[in-house]
């Protein structure tokens, strides 16, 4: 086989194996999926350069990950990659599971690249068509063993399903047998299942038999899958990794995907250790498995402490302290802060000694990426229950203790979304730090007040909301007007590392910097508050300048289509198939919904995501780095559900309605009860397409001739929240209330899931004989949309308010709308649904002058005003 | 007929030289290239080479002739840059279908004229690199820019390919090809083209290193070129413009050494002076390319700027009875 970049790599039988580095996955790496989330491509050059300086051969690149623009992402690396020849020097393996973007990696590469991968999961037509369009673009391809009935985890079938595609490959499609590669599915030994005892060992056998009866072929495999149960513990892992090589290469393995510069060599293992990993790759004992977990314990790396294990109690007092922070343990917690009381003479200096120590401990760990947020939280639980204990010991004469510096913490005024801003406090707490917390909905003036009356370090901003953007750079201006010299750190869903640079930076003289991750924000105080602050500052300043300069190059670069023409290009769907009217048109309340009914409905993705855990559902639990985590978060998850809907701390309430609806140019014009007539104003995409492709505007799903439906509803559930979560706070719990608040998130999402399913199947009716899994729910494989206003497809948050009018949603559901158009309580759905079969999500990006000047006329509103709503769809 | 590979297995075939030097000799103004059809044309056209292939179709037969006359098996078209993207510059996108198939028309006619069962001539449509690329940004400051991306490009590449084959030309010649990315996009839509017209003929391509790095612009070895390009059946792969024959030489070896496909060359007559001409004279260039004879490492031999009738006179007699290069697969 022979592949290229700038240079020639050619694979022979003489070959040694081929490292495919990894690092540059955004499936694989969390640092390189951050760097390409915040745009920092030049530091994700810096990791695909370790990779070939650290021996990787071919470089595999993945932008697989659900909030990235997947196709984006991989054309911009690859182009930067092409500027850098001491990377494009080896062949690029353009990695991913979605057809468009292995299309658009092979567009952007000069040299003979590697698909990574097509199967036949699809069927064989589809099989067939991606691999002829690899073949006109000269590339060699990695075939998985999947096929329609699922992933091959056996050798018969392993050998079944790569015999076929070999066949089709060669005899149908014309491929070179010598560009085709298998990936014959490596999965993990040692699970403790009985059906895995073999997975090494088919994986071995049918490498062999693709050698022997698949001339030409080569293997290659994702080796680290193998030792997936041993997380944590690197030391046995990479004794694994490498032994699997060996025994593969022995086997005929030709190339893997690895980290290269985390190899160690076969003969360098300790042969106890070797014999051990070796008994289970080659399924050798009956009792390898048990034989390799008590080795595992015994080599260093294992130390993920079992909390029966009640030995740390011998330990010193100190000792104890760190070791409850550490493993956010509150058991012993007050026992030892009055021992150490008692033995270090003062309150003071427990919270200054070991208390601190002990943060300080986990402020690295945390730092260093070896603990997750969810362990910290429970640290910060840790170390305010302490503290709590001492204060009554506190003489008036004590000092207070030294904190690092004063926070200022709000949610801007008119938003109301405080999950991300709380557990920055409970991370800056956590690292000894003073944080006023003023809450949400904080007007700028008293925000400034309170900087100024508590002097505080810095003031970080917080909000969810489009329109808290504003805000932020109003209160940005407002504090250089007022003269008010402290460092801003800005934060929360809608802001960007992009908009506060172009935006906010310029509006203030202090410095300003963007911490979207909790993570992030320790760091970032200690540097700025610093001895060298003022040399950080300056450096965000001069980064934020630069990518301020380059967004006003770029967007002179945006490609519109004109109003009128984007337009006249409108989706027009077959409204003779348009779905039939509800049985009952008007409005409909649901006072009191169980949450039983709601449970099985939860999309648990967004939940890891508000823990800073990032990974889908369910594979999340099994994830190399955080999957240790994810299972106890979960699990904790799980038994505060039951509690919650046990004894109904939250109550559920809905809205919904159908009403008359026509297409009426970009709006949507409806009919009230009354008879009365009300338009929703809808946004039409600009952004050049190709020829034939529509510009799509929600109004398009509309029957222009009317006799159609337009639903609308509204679901909370975030009714009783509140004092549940002030009890766990005044208890120092920030986890059970953080915990509470992120599943009344995720309630509210799986109230607007069922219900749209209900709506679908009964309540309009559309579609009764659907029947969908929780994962094709999650997958939105139903007919008909539900898009809520502020999200792509209508990012307008005006919208809400004729949708709360005509549903009365305040008295129906209890929800209100904040100045700003946030819904109170928080944890709350409202939306459109849309039932046209052709209806589909799509996503607005941004529109020209010409659409918001017109928006503006038709909302009756300045374009001033116009623009400030629709700010993020406008270039800054 | 004698097919062109029936023809390159018993002989080295000669393929003409330059065709702009030539037209450079008959100084023609902006109206001798405008003539009457566009001397209303609202951009300026000199320099539009390929637009005389329309007014002024005497001097391109011409050219043509002199070639056949001097001994040519394979004489290009005068179509380097008729595609889309650089007939941009003349605001001439319009006229791309019509400039290739009268180019394919009057070498063919040309062709025809001089072509015997034992000595038949054949036609190449000549497909240049256009003037954008792929592969590299033209703004330094924005290394992930490109000003062009590749469906643009291969959409230009196709319909100057559909053009050409419907115009007549016996094979297609990807040439002075300086990004790689560029040729890919080439060969995708040269696929594209045949799917299209319902038949395929064979292809050539034709590589340019730049300098003494022995890369291409784009940064890659011969090798690794060679590797990108192989994914279709090539007629010949091989190197062309830049370097004068002597300093052709070692990447041509590289090339008959791993290529499984024929090897063309058609160097410079040596690099430009210090007026941009060429000096190297027909008998210094058969002085060089005699090593690559002696070498037997080419198959289709001919000149690319600088060289005259006269250079591919003197490519024809040093080629005479040489038995050409055996195509081993490496």
């Amino acid at each position: 086989m022979k592949l290229s970049g700038l240079e020639a790599l050619k694979i022979t039988p003489q070959s040694n194996f081929v490292n495919v580095g990894e690092r540059t996955n955004v499936t694989g790496s969390r640092k390189f999926l951050r760097l390409i989330k915040e745009e920092r491509y030049e530091e994700a050059l810096d990791i695909a350069r370790d990779q070939v300086e650290g021996g990787a051969q071919i470089l595999d690149v993945n932008m697989d990950e659900g909030m990235l623009d997947g196709v984006y992402a991989m054309t911009t690396f690859l182009n930067l990659i092409a500027s850098e020849p001491d990377i494009s020097r080896i062949p690029i393996m353009i990695d991913s599971s979605k057809w468009e973007i292995i299309v658009a990696g092979l567009k952007c590469v000069q040299g003979k690249a590697v698909v990574n991968s097509i199967s036949m999961k699809e069927g064989e037509s589809e099989f067939i068509a991606h691999a002829k369009m690899i073949r006109r673009f000269g590339a060699a391809v990695i075939v998985m063993a999947f096929d329609e009935e699922g992933q091959a985890d056996s050798y018969a079938r392993r050998i079944e399903i790569c015999g076929r595609a070999y066949k089709i490959l060669t005899e149908v499609v014309g491929f070179p047998p010598e560009d085709i590669i298998f990936d014959p599915n490596v999965f993990p030994v040692a699970t403790g299942m009985e059906e895995h005892r073999r997975n090494a060992m088919d994986f071995f056998q049918a490498t062999a038999w693709i050698k022997a009866n698949l001339p030409g072929a080569k293997v290659s495999g994702g080796v680290s899958n193998v030792s997936f149960s041993f997380r944590g513990n690197d030391v046995l892992r990479e004794a694994m990794h490498a032994c699997f090589l060996y025994h593969g290469i022995a086997h005929g393995m030709d190339m893997g995907i690895v980290n290269p510069g985390q190899l160690i060599v076969y003969d360098k293992i300790d042969p106890i250790l070797r014999e051990h990993v070796e008994d289970v790759l080659l399924d050798r004992r009956n009792d390898s498995t048990e034989r390799l977990l008590t080795l595992a314990e015994t080599v260093r790396g294992a130390a993920s402490v079992r909390e029966k294990d009640e030995s740390w109690r011998e330990l010193p007092i100190s000792d104890r302290i760190e070791y409850s922070l550490v493993n956010g343990l509150d058991a012993h917690i007050e026992a030892d802060a009055e021992e150490a009381r008692v033995a270090l003479g003062a309150p003071l200096n427990v919270i200054e000694g070991p208390l601190m120590a002990g943060m300080n401990v986990v402020g690295d760990l945390f730092g260093a990426g070896k603990m997750f947020l969810p362990q910290v939280v429970k640290s910060a639980r840790v170390m305010k229950k302490a503290v709590a204990y001492l204060e009554p010991y506190f003489e008036s004469s004590d000092a207070a203790p030294r904190k690092k510096g004063k926070i200022l913490m709000a949610t801007v005024k008119g938003d109301v979304h405080d999950i991300g801003k709380n557990i920055v406090s409970v991370v800056l707490q956590c690292n000894n730090y003073e944080v006023i917390d003023l809450g949400v909905m904080v007007p700028p003036q008293k925000i400034l007040d309170a900087a100024v009356e508590h002097d505080v370090d810095a003031i970080g901003l917080s909000g969810l909301i489009t329109p808290s953007l504003d805000e932020m750079v109003f209160l940005a201006s407002e504090m250089k007007r007022q003269g008010i010299q402290k460092p801003l750190l800005i934060g929360g869903a809608t802001t960007s590392r992009a908009h506060t640079a172009v935006k906010i930076q310029p509006s203030l003289d202090s410095p300003v910097v963007h911490v979207n991750d909790a993570s992030r924000s320790v760091p970032v105080v200690q540097r700025l508050l610093g001895a060298q602050g003022s040399s950080f500052a300056e450096e965000i300043r001069a980064d934020y300048a630069r990518l301020a300069e380059q967004y006003a190059s770029r967007s002179s670069q945006r490609n519109f289509m004109p109003l009128d023409a984007a337009r006249a290009n409108r989706y027009r769907p077959d409204f003779s198939q348009k779905a039939a009217m509800p049985p009952k048109m008007g409005v409909f309340s649901l006072p009191d919904y169980p949450l039983a009914d709601l449970v099985d409905y939860i999309d648990w993705t967004p939940f890891f995501m508000a823990w800073d855990l990032h990974g889908k559902y369910p594979r999340i639990l099994e994830d190399e780095v955080v999957g240790a985590q994810a299972k106890i978060l979960f699990e904790e998850a799980q038994s505060m559900l039951q509690v919650v809907v046990r004894e109904e701390w939250l109550q559920a309430k809905g809205v919904y309605g159908f009403f008359p609806a026509r297409q009426k140019g970009d709006d949507i014009e409806v009919e009230d009860l009354q008879g009365a007539s009300h338009r929703f104003l809808t946004l039409r995409q600009q952004g050049q397409k190709k020829e034939g492709q529509p510009y799509l505007a929600l109004a398009d799903f509309i029957d222009p001739a009317g006799e159609d439906c337009l639903g609308l509803f509204a679901v909370t559930t975030g009714h009783g929240l509140e004092e549940r979560v002030a009890a766990f706070e005044a208890d120092q719990d920030d986890y059970n209330a953080l915990m509470l608040k992120a599943l009344a998130d995720r309630l509210a999402e799986a109230f607007a899931e069922r219900l749209h399913e209900r709506v679908r199947t009964e309540f309009w009716g559309y579609a009764s004989a659907e029947s969908l899994s929780n994962a094709d729910l999650i997958q939105e494989s139903y007919q008909g949309i539900r898009p809520a206003p502020g999200y792509p497809a209508c990012p307008d948050h005006l919208e809400k308010d004729l949708l709360f009018q005509l549903l009365d949603v305040e008295q129906a559901a209890g929800i209100s709308l904040t100045e700003h158009k946030a819904m109170y309580p928080t944890a709350a759905v409202s939306g459109y649904y849309f039932a046209h079969p052709e209806s589909k999500y799509f996503g607005l990006a941004k529109v020209d002058q010409d659409q918001i000047t017109h928006y503006a006329q038709r909302r009756g509103i300045s374009i001033e005003e116009a623009r400030r709503w629709l700010s993020p769809l406008l270039d800054m | 007929m004698t097919s062109i590979q029936e023809a390159a297995s018993k002989r080295i075939l000669i393929l003409d030289g330059a065709m702009g030097s030539l037209i450079q000799n008959y100084r023609l103004d902006e109206a001798g290239y405008r003539a009457a059809r566009f001397k209303d044309w609202d951009h300026p056209v000199k320099g539009n080479n390929d637009l005389l292939n329309l007014t002024r179709p005497d001097i391109i037969e011409d050219i043509h002739r002199q070639y056949l006359q001097a001994g040519a098996d394979l004489i290009e078209t005068n179509t380097f840059n008729a595609q889309v993207v650089s007939m941009a510059d003349y605001g001439m996108e319009s006229l791309v279908h019509e400039i290739n198939v009268e180019g394919a028309r009057l070498a063919k006619k040309a062709a025809n004229a001089f072509s015997t069962p034992e000595k038949p001539r054949f036609v190449a449509g000549a497909i240049g690199p256009t003037n954008r690329t792929l592969s590299l940004s033209p703004d330094v400051n924005r290394p992930a820019f490109r000003n062009i991306t590749f469906d643009e490009l291969a959409l230009a590449y196709q319909s100057q390919a559909e053009a050409l084959m419907e115009g007549g030309v016996d094979v297609l010649l990807i040439e002075t090809v300086f990004d790689t990315l560029n040729a890919k996009a080439a060969l995708f839509a040269v696929q594209e083209a045949f799917i299209q017209q319902g038949r395929e003929i064979p292809v050539m391509v034709s590589g340019t290193i730049t300098d003494a790095s022995g890369r291409t612009l784009s940064g890659q070895t011969t090798e690794a070129f060679l590797i990108s390009l192989s994914h279709m059946p090539l007629l010949s792969i091989g190197l062309n413009c830049a370097l004068g024959a002597k300093d052709l030489r070692p990447y041509l070896q590289t090339l008959s050494a791993e290529a499984p496909f024929l090897i063309s060359a058609y160097p410079n007559a040596g690099l430009p002076n210090a007026f941009g001409g060429y000096d190297e004279s027909p008998e210094d260039m058969a002085a060089a390319v005699q090593e690559y004879l002696d070498l037997s490492i080419v198959n289709i031999l001919g000149g690319c700027c600088g060289t005259t009738p006269a250079h591919i006179a003197a490519f024809v007699k040093a080629a005479e009875g040489i038995v050409p290069r055996q195509i081993s697969r490496a």
